[in-house]
């Protein structure tokens, strides 16, 4: 085997099976778990057998695999959008409320459409979803195109009134009429997606998001729309000045995000709980910005994160019951791997200035 | 006349300051962290840890005073912290700023946890109680407004002033502004903008650690998971809307002290309106606030611009 084969084969391996932005994720994660077990052995307790526990519980049976996967999904849909607002420049960390609006939209159509064949029923509640969250997170365009207003804080300003207007639709309007709790009525069979793995919770919507991950890195990487997104985030000065229509790649930022979190509320309404209820998402919307950050804003990138970050929540709580150690570990956890991530990033440009301000 | 001695009245009133201290505080940090020209986002954590801090510290001495002191310094420490990320590192402000938040609350949650068990019963603290200034706690609409508090909320009535002499009347606050308006051209005056950069994030840590304590240590007794409930971003909006000035910041903070007790108030009421739309008042009008106040926000012309010592 001659040498330019050989690193012919490295340079294969480094470009698609572990490019450098994957080491460094790797890496960054690794570091993370480690400060995680001095936090463990700090209050007493074995690192050892609480992360034991943890991936038993989501990695080690086909159920914990499935109920990975479950919660994959909506961390993976929401990160996806996130990755793809970044992208262009737009920081809306607003997915936890339009996954709400979406879900509720969902529900509603799936009510409205009941007895219908299923083919019609599930694409119409994605649509309903889909554009519900687009219509919520526009909302925060249209502030920061014409107002000016800072869509970090309108976002997470537009989350609360989601989560409380859901609420309120919960109690009121959409209150399952045969229920003191706060929910909508049942789903209708042909208005839930298909179960994909038998004596397990698993859903298409896992297929669903697969798609989504694979059509959006093409578009963000081989599109002309993508690579204007991209152009923007990068320079939105630039970007204009060679005749980029700066406004369109910043609504495409707003709408995709709000649209893809609209689909991870579509998934759990239509996959996992058959019903909209109050308390949908245990926050997927904000720790998909740390996926997304993790995945460093691809779309394939972000689903692998999405995975890693579904199996330590679905370990969490056997962690908490089998070691004792408190499950917000795993929000510490993810945390520090986006700090480290954000750190060793800069890292270079540290060393470079140092050099340059030595000589 | 009589409306203007009314109880309801007189409660609202004392509830609408209460209610905007602590965002009053977190913007008050909030103010030394822009005009320096550093975007803290981090204030939401900084709050957060500061609540917990200051509680389980006077959980466990009893001491209200130790409690606010030790959400001071953790706070500060916090600011520290996010200053190495934005001043030293140069990273992305908002992107740290919100990994910060995250991690806040996952070590709130996780140390609470270990500290009190997930049970059901949440631990309870005696908070500060009000000064008692006798009869002229009873004078109509002033009482109220001024003569019914805590000592915590005077320190931070005092904090304001204390913010504006060093602002506006100071060489700190005119050292600060130049390093946040134009690092390079303070640097060749002699000033360090690394150095200032640190010390304006490490006080607005400090001040939003203080309006976090006070959420726990005075206003209710108690932590909660995630307590501050999106406060350290309210403060940002607030600080736009009192164009980082320190009076500016009192009134816009006390108009978001009203808001929340309007709707506190409104919801033992039959008003006819939904809970939850009252519940959403602070928040919609952060969003107003914005909006009619963004375009002409006067910011700091260096604001989020990491600076690089010798030129870029």
């Amino acid at each position: 085997m001659s040498e330019s084969a050989s690193a012919a084969a490295i340079g294969f391996a480094r470009r698609w099976l572990l490019p450098r932005s994957v080491l460094s994720g790797m890496l960054c994660v690794l570091a993370a778990f480690a400060i995680g077990a001095l936090l463990i052995a700090a209050i007493g307790r074995d690192p050892v057998l609480a992360y034991l526990s943890l991936f038993e519980a989501s990695l080690g049976s086909t159920n914990g695999l499935a109920e990975t996967a479950i919660r994959t999904v909506p961390l993976a849909f929401c990160g996806i959008g996130i990755a793809l607002a970044f992208r262009a420049g737009v920081f809306n960390v607003g997915a936890e409320g339009q996954l709400f609006i979406g879900g509720v939209a969902a529900a509603w159509m799936g009510l409205q459409l009941g007895g219908q064949p299923q083919w019609l029923v599930l694409p119409a509640m994605a649509l309903a979803a889909a554009v519900a969250g687009a219509g919520w997170s526009a909302i925060a365009g249209v502030l920061k195109l014409k107002f000016r207003a800072d869509e970090l804080i309108t976002t997470i300003m537009l989350n609360y009134i989601a989560i409380y207007f859901v609420g309120y639709l919960l109690h009121g309007p959409l209150q399952d009429p045969g229920s003191p709790l706060a929910r909508t009525a049942r789903l209708a069979a042909e208005a839930r997606l298909p179960m994909l793995l038998e004596g397990t919770r698993l859903h298409a919507g896992l297929l669903l998001v697969v798609v989504v991950a694979i059509v959006a890195q093409v578009f963000l990487w081989r599109s002309v729309a993508g690579f204007r997104l991209r152009a923007v985030g990068h320079n939105a000065r630039a970007a204009e000045n060679t005749g980029m229509n700066v406004k369109a790649a910043l609504w495409t930022g707003f709408l995709i995000c709000g649209a893809l979190s609209g689909l991870a509320g579509f998934s759990e309404v239509a996959g996992v709980q058959r019903r909209m209820i109050e308390n949908l998402s245990p926050g997927f919307g904000y720790t998909a910005i740390i996926v997304a950050l993790l995945g460093q804003t691809n779309p394939l990138g972000v689903l692998a994160a999405a995975v890693l970050f579904a199996a330590l929540q679905i370990g969490s709580t056997t962690m908490e019951s089998a070691a004792g150690v408190p499950s917000a570990l795993t929000t510490v956890i993810q945390a520090l791997v986006v700090l480290l991530l954000i750190g060793q990033n800069a890292l270079p440009r540290l060393f470079r200035r140092r050099a340059v301000t030595g000589s | 006349m009589e409306w203007l001695a009314d109880p309801v009245l007189a409660g609202f009133i004392a509830a609408s300051v209460r209610l905007s201290i602590p965002i009053l505080l977190a913007a008050l940090g909030g103010m030394f962290a822009e005009k320096s020209g550093v975007l803290n986002i981090g204030l939401e954590g900084m709050m957060l840890i500061g609540c917990f801090t200051g509680f389980i510290t006077v959980h466990f001495s009893g001491n209200l005073w130790l409690g606010a002191g030790v959400a001071v310094l953790i706070g500060a420490i916090a600011g520290l912290g996010l200053a190495f990320y934005a001043v030293t590192l140069r990273s992305n402000q908002v992107v740290v700023g919100i990994a910060f938040n995250l991690l806040m609350l996952g070590v709130s949650a996780y140390f609470f946890r270990l500290a009190f068990g997930s049970g059901t019963a949440s631990p309870r603290i005696t908070p500060f109680a009000p000064i008692d200034f006798g009869p002229l706690g009873q004078i109509p609409i002033l009482g109220p407004l001024l003569f019914q508090h805590d000592p915590l909320t005077y320190l931070s009535l005092a904090l304001v002033l204390g913010g504006w002499l060093v602002m506006q009347r100071s060489t700190i606050g005119l050292s600060i502004k130049a390093v946040g308006e134009h690092p390079e051209a303070a640097e060749t005056l002699g000033l360090d903008p690394i150095a200032i950069r640190y010390a304006a994030v490490a006080v607005s840590g400090a001040l939003a650690g203080l309006g976090g304590a006070f959420l726990s240590i005075s206003a209710t007794g108690v932590f909660l998971d995630n307590m501050t409930a999106g406060r350290g971003y309210i403060a940002l909006a607030i600080l736009i809307l009192g164009r980082r000035h320190p009076f500016g910041v009192l009134v816009a903070a006390l108009l978001f002290g009203a808001a929340e007790a309007l709707q506190l108030r409104a919801q033992l009421l039959p008003s006819g309106v939904p809970l939850q739309f009252l519940i959403m008042l602070p928040y919609v009008l952060t969003i107003v606030v914005l909006a009619v106040s963004a375009t002409r926000s006067g910011a700091p012309a260096a604001l989020g611009q990491p600076y690089e010592k010798g030129g870029g």
